[in-house]
């Protein structure tokens, strides 16, 4: 057991450190936030320049072969910073999925665009009766000469508008909630059929819903077995758990270091606040959130990579229990602790905040991760 | 960065469960594993078994009895001996006595005392707490007057536990009134057979007989028995809080706990169906094991960045809070899932009685354990006390 990071990680954590502190000011990302994509592109293609983007890939494919603690140490840096570009969604999940599921041909040809920051993707998962359920899926794909058609809604794509391309997931055989007969497809959102709504999210990126009318995507553009696409949407969910954690740690440290902060120079009574024991014993709470938070995701990083098993999913789970309750805990005790101010847009905690609470509502939320947990409990 | 365990501390782990499988008396970890009471003899037995092994002191140095483990293998150590229902070590004279007489003791004073906490030929109890002096606890007042060679002890201690089987106390005492509260404190050795010594017990809530008072009138203490400077006990007494605090964080005793709470849950019937199956009861089993899972981590990462033999320091709070936390979450769950056979008190069956159980052997102590462990919050300070120390310095609020 040996919980230090090797050179190489030091550096890694380092330079992402420095590339964030230095270009990601609450101003500037305010400016990033309106602009055209919700994000910057300049600053997403600094990261793939850096070659963060190829962290996770094979080198094969122009990647690193980066493990999850790699993820882990990049994503909490994103996360302290709030930055607003799909690395989640693009790289780890997207990416994910065409690394395990992908032909020789479609790992060759999307996989080094991605590592480059030539080319955004997104991932269609959800939808409106879903509820974080993977299988749960009524958009449908039905066999047509040459390739498929697809009929559906997806629900809150993250970086749906901007993407080149989205993963959607469609039915192509069994009932609506069966665990065999989902499958992937690579969607061109240009293509006729197509419509997307594109909006704000609560912590300030953007998403779209996608709705889907008589879609005719070529049969190349299947991901994987027809039908068999369940398994590796759960694993690479599993991954982007272990990466999401890592971002919220960020943000909640960022979020606890502000509260730590203005315990300090607010001065009511004659006195700073942080005298008070009522404030410093809910100050300490955060930080015990926070500590458990941080243990959890370097757990979850490790597992992140592994073999799919039983052992992996339950850390996965607990890890997304754990840091969601202690994500909602943080952001609301911060806000607490801070007073009016915390609810103002011009400061950067209410922004935390938002990020922190909305941590639960992707890849699934405290209930539904204690009951995968439960599912898997040991009896004996 | 490697969250497994090496080849060498999986071997490690094979070594003491083989021990354990040779050494540890049925009898004992059936009655622990039924949460049951443990007779002073039957302690001081398993001790003596530990000791002849070489592994009662893991926390202390080689060239005094230690074992020289790291951080993982004492983990892991603990894992295995609380997993195989092995009797808990008293931890007064080896966890709280011994760090500081090695770390602020005399040569003399090391020869004298170490070999006889080894060999358990020595009881001690903790000093500490007394009627005005709880979570202030600088606010004591056992006074200690310097008279010659020795020290004339006059005052009262108590919730001292097992001061009724003890032989030695380690006693705050004030030794200079004038001085600021934490400035005048002295850390003393007190034989409990000198005389002027009264011990008088508390029955607690659970119908136990585990703490006391102590009362001193008068009582002589050699000067020689004075550890560290005189008016610099707290400086001991802070050290020895980190030490107690760190193993009441009990990650290895609330694994152990949620193991039992499983075994129960499993036969335990709502419906016709064991508990464990029922989504309700095994929501909040989830849940605590995915706490204790967490905290687990915490330790091991705290215990990491100290390895090389040093000490936690206020980051010893944050795992004492959670870690009792934990425990009454578990012993919460236990008494929860035997229904109303949490109810029956009946004393025998937690001791050494012979009549026929009136239900289970795993029903007996359910409500006896977790309120036994609402003491874990209030001991070695509070936790809201944690919390202060936390807020003090770590924030440096």
């Amino acid at each position: 057991m040996d919980f230090k990071l090797n050179d190489e990680q030091l550096m890694l954590q380092d330079t992402v450190a420095r590339l964030v502190r230095d270009t990601y000011g609450f101003e500037q990302r305010e400016h990033f936030r309106q602009s055209e994509h919700g994000f910057s592109t300049a600053f997403m293609q600094q990261l793939a320049d850096l070659g963060l983007c190829a962290v996770p890939f094979a080198e094969a494919y122009g990647g690193f072969g980066g493990s999850g603690v790699e993820t882990m140490l990049i994503m909490t840096e994103l996360g302290r910073g709030l930055c607003l570009e799909p690395f989640l969604h693009s790289v780890i999940f997207a990416g994910g999925l065409v690394s395990q599921l992908g032909t020789e041909a479609q790992k060759a040809e999307l996989l080094p665009q991605l590592a480059t920051g030539t080319l955004q993707m997104a991932v269609a998962v959800d939808e409106p009766q879903s509820h974080y359920q993977l299988h749960d899926v009524q958009t449908v794909a039905q066999p047509v000469a040459g390739g498929w058609t697809l009929n559906g809604r997806k629900s809150v794509v993250v970086a749906g508008q901007s993407a080149g391309l989205i993963l959607v997931s469609a039915r192509t055989g069994q009932g609506v909630r069966d665990e065999q007969g989902v499958s992937l497809f690579l969607l061109d959102p240009q293509a006729r059929g197509v419509c997307r709504r594109a909006f704000a999210t609560m912590d300030g990126r953007m998403a779209c819903e996608v709705y889907l009318e008589d879609v005719f995507v070529d049969s190349s553009a299947i991901l994987g077995e027809v039908g068999h696409a369940l398994s590796a949407l759960r694993y690479q969910q599993g991954r982007c758990i272990a990466a999401q954690c890592a971002e919220a740690v960020g943000s909640m440290e960022a979020a606890c270091q502000l509260t730590h902060d203005y315990l300090k120079t607010r001065q009511q009574f004659g006195q700073p606040i942080g005298k008070f024991q009522a404030l410093q014993h809910r100050m300490v709470d955060m930080r015990i959130e926070l500590d458990q938070a941080t243990s959890m995701t370097l757990l979850a990083a490790c597992v992140a990579d592994q073999q799919d098993s039983d052992q992996r999913n339950r850390v996965l789970a607990a890890a997304k229990f754990i840091v969601s309750r202690a994500s909602r805990f943080v952001a609301d005790q911060g806000i607490q602790l801070h007073g009016g101010i915390g609810l103002t847009w011009e400061y950067v905690l209410s922004h935390h905040a938002k990020h922190l609470l909305m941590v639960a509502r992707q890849f699934g939320d405290d209930d539904h991760h204690l009951q995968a947990y439960a599912r898997l409990l040991q009896v004996a | 960065m490697d969250i497994d365990f090496t080849v060498h501390e999986r071997a490690f782990r094979d070594e003491v469960r083989a021990y354990l499988r040779d050494h540890l008396p049925d009898e004992f970890a059936q009655r622990i594993a039924q949460g049951k009471r443990l007779s002073k003899d039957h302690q001081v037995q398993w001790m003596r078994t530990l000791n002849q092994q070489g592994w009662l002191a893991p926390g202390w140095p080689v060239e005094f009895g230690g074992t020289g483990w790291t951080e993982v293998q004492k983990h892991i150590f603990d894992e295995e001996c609380f997993a195989a229902g092995a009797p808990k070590v008293v931890s007064f004279g080896l966890k709280m006595v011994a760090p500081v007489i090695i770390k602020f003791g005399t040569p003399e004073q090391k020869a004298r005392f170490l070999p006889r906490i080894l060999s358990c030929d020595d009881w001690w109890c903790q000093g500490y707490s007394e009627p005005g002096a709880g979570s202030d606890l600088s606010s004591l007042k056992t006074r200690a007057v310097r008279e010659g060679e020795h020290y004339r002890v006059n005052g009262q201690k108590t919730w001292t536990t097992l001061a009724h089987y003890a032989d030695w106390m380690f006693c705050l005492v004030r030794t200079d009134p004038e001085a600021r509260q934490q400035q005048g404190i002295s850390f003393l050795l007190i034989d409990m057979k000198t005389p002027g010594i009264t011990v008088r017990p508390i029955i607690t809530l659970d119908g136990e007989h585990e703490v006391n008072e102590v009362f001193f009138d008068n009582v002589r203490v050699p000067v020689a028995n004075l550890v560290g400077q005189e008016n610099q006990g707290w400086t001991c007494a802070k050290y020895l809080l980190t030490h107690e605090r760190t193993s009441i964080g009990g990650i290895a005793q609330n694994k152990a706990l949620l193991g039992r709470l499983k075994r129960i849950a499993s036969q335990e019937l709502r419906n016709g169906v064991p508990l464990i199956e029922e989504p309700m009861f095994r929501a909040q089993i989830a849940e605590v094991e995915i706490q204790l899972m967490a905290a687990e981590m915490s330790s091991l990462r705290t215990l990491a960045a100290v390895s090389g033999g040093g000490v936690p320091g206020a980051e010893s709070s944050f795992l004492k809070i959670r870690g009792t936390e934990i425990r009454q979450a578990i012993t919460y769950l236990i008494s929860k899932a035997v229904g109303p056979y949490a109810m029956p008190f009946i004393e025998d069956e937690l001791g050494y009685g012979e009549e026929p159980l009136l239900y289970t052997d795993y029903s007996s102590a359910a409500t006896y354990q977790y309120l036994d462990a609402r003491k874990a919050s209030i001991y070695g300070g509070a936790n809201e006390i944690q919390k202060n120390i936390i807020a003090k310095m770590i924030l440096e609020l």
